[in-house]
């Protein structure tokens, strides 16, 4: 076992991957001089070609990347901070997304889209994009939220190794701490959720940033005598709704805590499936933690309540349980 | 660009015969119009350019297109009667019906897919050059696209990044006079294309669109360029397409003069290249007529193909969104 923090575990997933295969290469600004700390010495070891630095110009990348997909390569592309895609969005959609289904099967399009949701980090609005929900709605898309580093390398690994385009969404001011993490390789499969406490009297499914303080919420309630059981669905898309739904029907209560807008959010959807196939199973009504539909602010007095936070989360854990005992 | 690039006597015949293909397939397209789905975008005026740039390709070479996607996979040698079911949604269509006319391709003869959002797969090919030289291959990517498509950002940003990195990548730009309805000098800072290439540092030349031997000389030129690891060019053939921006003859368009298709039509590229093969004894007029026959003959047959081909089965709509769909567990 080794302790790594949420960048150093992303690191040692794609030194693996490169590693591993010689088609895979990463790509996006800044790559090679390691700016954000990803990529350590991967210029020197992988070659610039492989570790290849882009100019400014998401769009030209990106869909360059869904080129060299089609002819055999396995890009990962590093869009440093997530609404940078949205330069790139119509190669996402129209390109990316849709390539293997206009055109009959005849291609694959391994790619690799990583993009750090850097929320809370006093950046205000053009920066602070979780759009875990956005790209939820685009067809042909796989898209993962890992919050743990261990989490982060497992995914990660898979996104690389699988022939759909995935968009690696992370969080690493989320899980601020370093983790203890097996040295053996391993690949955590797409679309497993994982229970991440066991439980009784509530679910807590949360999702990417939230799951680091609904854990919190978990370990503090369990000193009052409230079990809270935390479900990480990890991947958004193909969604793990079995792994929800039994957990309900276990515990009967529903919190969705969630950083995305709420408006068709992630939380939105899990809460919208849960009502239609898990609703006899529900003794309360289901609660979302999200971000209101406002803009991120910039100063630090306006900003971290805004995400389900371990205060918000709890308040909700204690809804739940409160509209329950008053039937 | 100084390459010997002198078609062969059978080089210049198959020239003839892939652009009597491409206008003999949207012809029936548009004899058959009211059987087609959806929008059909014709090349028609257009073929020596879609020809020429492709016959200076190798079949493993790659080719991205555009919307007005008929005649860039069949200059590539993509097989019509797959094509022809594709734009009529058959099952049998080189996209399974999933794509339809502005969406033509065929992966196995290097056509990787026209795209309909006018500059897109200009990065598409620009990656697939990328892809080349990663592997270390000699394979040369083109992207053909419109004179709309040259005030799309994704214009600069892939000539740029194929610049940069030295990408075995061909930019044919196919300047048919008008983006839709709009004309193109109202829409471009610079009255060629070609003049924008030295912003990248590369060659550009301008060709006349409608001469099949001067654009495949032209492109040949980039090619061997960009196969020998010299970069990217860009190469801009003055064409012109005779009918609308979508379907067929334009009764009265608000954009441009009839008169002035009829000026265009007086250099067809088909009996322009038809009276070369003549005075330079490549061909005499029977064997042309045969050549003419032949084609006639194959893309009736194609046509009767797409027409007999049966209509995927409604569980093909949730085919082909994922390579590897995810099984996952459901609890209802």
């Amino acid at each position: 076992m080794s302790k790594l923090t949420y960048t150093q575990a992303i690191t040692a997933a794609l030194r693996e991957e490169l590693a591993r295969d010689p088609r895979v290469f990463v790509m996006g600004e800044d790559v090679a001089s390691n700016i954000v700390g990803y990529h350590p010495g991967f210029a020197e070891e992988f070659g610039r070609e492989r570790v290849r630095d882009t100019p400014i110009a998401e769009a030209g990348f990106v869909g360059a990347a869904a080129g060299a997909a089609m002819v055999g390569m396995r890009p990962v592309v590093d869009m440093m901070i997530a609404p940078f895609m949205y330069v790139a969005f119509d190669q996402i959609v129209s390109i990316i997304a849709k390539a293997t289904y206009l055109y009959g099967g005849q291609t694959k399009m391994p790619i690799t889209i990583r993009a750090g949701m850097w929320h809370g980090a006093s950046i205000a609005a053009q920066h602070s994009d979780r759009p875990m929900a956005t790209l939820a709605t685009i067809p042909g898309l796989k898209i993962v939220a890992p919050a743990s580093p261990y989490d982060v390398k497992g995914l990660l690994k898979a996104a690389v190794r699988d022939d759909d385009p995935v968009v690696c969404l992370e969080a690493k001011r989320g899980w601020p701490t370093a983790q203890e993490i097996p040295d053996e390789e391993y690949v955590i499969p797409l679309g497993e959720a994982e229970v991440k406490r066991e439980g009784a009297d509530v679910t807590v499914v949360a999702v990417s940033s939230a799951v680091r303080a609904a854990l919190d919420v978990a370990d503090s309630l369990r000193e009052d005598g409230i079990s809270v059981e935390v479900v990480d669905p990890r991947t958004i898309v193909p969604l793990d709704i079995a792994t929800i739904l039994a957990s309900v029907e276990k515990t009967g209560r529903l919190v969705v805590a969630d950083p995305c807008h709420e408006m068709c959010s992630v939380a939105s959807e899990v809460s919208a499936t849960v009502a239609e196939h898990g609703f006899w199973n529900l003794r309360s009504p289901i609660a979302r933690v999200t971000t209101p539909n406002t803009h991120i602010p910039f100063s630090p007095a306006l900003e971290p309540g805004l995400y389900p936070t371990a205060d918000r989360i709890a308040a909700a854990v204690h809804g739940v349980l409160a509209a329950a005992s008053t039937r | 660009m100084g390459v010997n690039v002198n078609p062969t006597a059978a080089q210049l015949v198959e020239m003839y015969r892939r652009m009597v293909r491409i206008r003999l397939f949207e012809e029936t397209a548009l004899e058959n119009r009211t059987e087609i789905p959806g929008m059909v975008h014709t090349s028609v005026g257009m073929e020596a350019s879609n020809v020429g740039a492709c016959m200076a390709l190798r079949e493993d070479d790659y080719m991205v297109g555009t919307h007005r996607s008929h005649g860039h996979p069949i200059a590539k040698g993509a097989r019509i009667d797959r094509l022809f079911a594709e734009l009529l949604g058959k099952v049998t269509g080189v996209n399974q019906g999933k794509g339809g006319s502005m969406h033509l391709s065929d992966f196995s003869v290097g056509s990787l897919g026209e795209t309909s959002i006018v500059g897109s797969g200009l990065p598409t090919a620009t990656g697939a050059a990328l892809g080349s030289k990663l592997q270390g291959v000699d394979r040369v990517a083109l992207c053909f696209f419109g004179d709309g498509a040259a005030a799309q950002g994704t214009f600069h940003e892939s000539l740029n990044l194929a610049a940069i990195w030295t990408l075995p990548a061909v930019y044919v730009c196919e300047n048919n006079a008008y983006g839709e309805w709009t004309a193109f000098s109202d829409s471009c800072s610079v009255p060629d294309i070609a003049r924008r290439a030295a912003a990248y540092d590369m060659p550009g030349v301008i060709v006349d669109g409608q001469d099949v031997v001067a654009v495949h000389e032209a492109v040949a030129g980039a090619v061997a360029r960009a196969r020998s690891g010299g970069g990217p060019s860009l190469v801009e053939t003055r064409t012109y397409r005779y009918f609308g921006h979508a379907g067929g003859a334009e009764a009265s368009p608000t954009y441009r003069d009839l008169a002035e298709v009829e000026q265009w039509r007086t250099r067809d590229p088909l009996p322009l290249h038809r009276e070369r093969l003549l005075a330079d004894g490549v061909l005499t007029a029977g064997q042309l007529d045969e050549v003419d026959d032949d084609e006639r003959r194959s893309v009736e047959e194609a046509w009767k193909f797409a027409l007999d081909s049966p209509f995927p089965e409604p569980e093909a709509a949730y085919e082909h969104v994922f390579t590897n769909p995810v099984a996952v567990r459901r609890h209802f």
